[in-house]
């Protein structure tokens, strides 16, 4: 029994370890932005990189660093930190949802570290309950490319192309599109949900007034409408989240 | 920024960030019976990440019109259900195409 536990675990950490594998190299592209981001700002290499090993977060990190750079209070930076990141305590809940009896206390703190949108993406788009071995092996290569990322953005920035630097910052949402726009072509209920939010995310763009609203609030307003909206247009079937 | 400045912001960063994420993982061990919550938490994902994308993926590099060729050349392989990888670079490539296309002309 134990032994047969055992290759079990194994065969979770495998499968997350491939599946982060895709994850980790387009953080590189986005890391590696930032990297080059935290030197022009005037960090130095070894503090943008320590940034990015200890928030493993995107746009958390690039506003944080704003904050940083223009001597913003540290309410500022924590409020602003908050509002963006919200969106992680939502998929952290449901995430909990989906983890399994090997999650102790101490592993889900652990694991709590690694919940990024890619990640999360990743994970509940399991049609299981996922374990702490999986998460493991899923979290652990973009740990790596996030880290690895940042520091040779950091380290080569200055003898990067502008234009290359520049490119490279549409990486994180190619990333984005893959995860959402196959879902939106198979199931025409998370279709109507995309739409909604995206469409709600533009009139914050671009109706003034609105157009004031803090990117981090402008993305909770827009994902929970148009996820209150999907609940209540198209309540989930009992056997269709299992 | 004094070193010492630096641990202060980098703690309270690091700090809120954790404690966000990890916390309703850790707390939150029963399963969610209510129907509209289900329903609700299992289109989060999908409203995030398309709110986070559109528009500001348009913005996402010097310019509009690379942003907008690499946004199209992104969203077609997406569509074509290509993997993480391959959109992310597929758009940066269609995109830095464009900007080098841009310099030229």
């Amino acid at each position: 029994m134990n032994n047969v536990n055992r290759i079990k675990n194994v065969k979770d950490i495998k499968k997350g370890f491939h599946d982060g594998i895709p994850i980790a190299l387009g953080y590189i592209s986005v890391s590696f932005t930032f990297g080059i981001m935290g030197v022009a700002s005037g960090l130095t290499w070894w503090q943008t990189l320590l940034i990015s090993m200890t928030n493993l977060t995107s746009a958390g990190q690039f506003a944080g660093l704003g904050i940083m750079v223009t001597a913003g209070g540290l309410v500022e930076m924590a409020m602003t930190q908050f509002v963006i990141n919200l969106r992680y305590a939502l998929m952290s809940i449901l995430l909990s949802q989906k983890a399994d009896k090997s999650f102790n206390i101490i592993s889900r703190l652990l694991a709590g570290f690694g919940i990024t949108d890619e990640i999360f993406a990743v994970a509940a788009s399991k049609n299981r309950t996922i374990s702490r071995y999986y998460m493991a092996g899923l979290i652990l290569m973009p740990y790596i490319g996030w880290a690895s990322g940042t520091a040779a953005g950091a380290l080569l920035g200055e003898v990067i192309p502008a234009a290359l630097s520049s490119a490279l910052g549409i990486a994180i949402y190619g990333m984005f599109m893959a995860i959402i726009i196959p879902q939106a072509r198979d199931n025409h209920k998370c279709l109507v949900v995309i739409i909604i939010a995206a469409v709600s995310s533009c009139c914050f763009k671009y109706i003034p007034l609105l157009d004031n609203v803090s990117s981090g609030f402008v993305i909770i307003i827009c994902a929970v409408l148009a996820s209150v909206a999907g609940a209540v247009l198209y309540p989930v079937e009992e056997t269709e989240e299992e | 920024m004094p070193a010492e400045r630096f641990f202060i912001y980098l703690a309270v960063m690091a700090g809120v960030t954790y404690l966000i994420r990890a916390l309703p993982f850790a707390l939150c061990q029963s399963k969610v019976q209510n129907r509209f919550i289900k329903s609700f938490l299992y289109y989060v994902p999908y409203a995030v990440l398309a709110a986070m994308t559109f528009p500001a993926v348009i913005y996402s590099t010097d310019g509009i019109i690379p942003g907008i060729a690499g946004t199209a050349t992104g969203l077609l392989f997406a569509y074509k259900r290509k993997s993480l990888l391959m959109v992310a670079v597929v758009s940066c490539a269609a995109a830095f195409a464009v900007e080098m296309l841009c310099k030229l002309l």
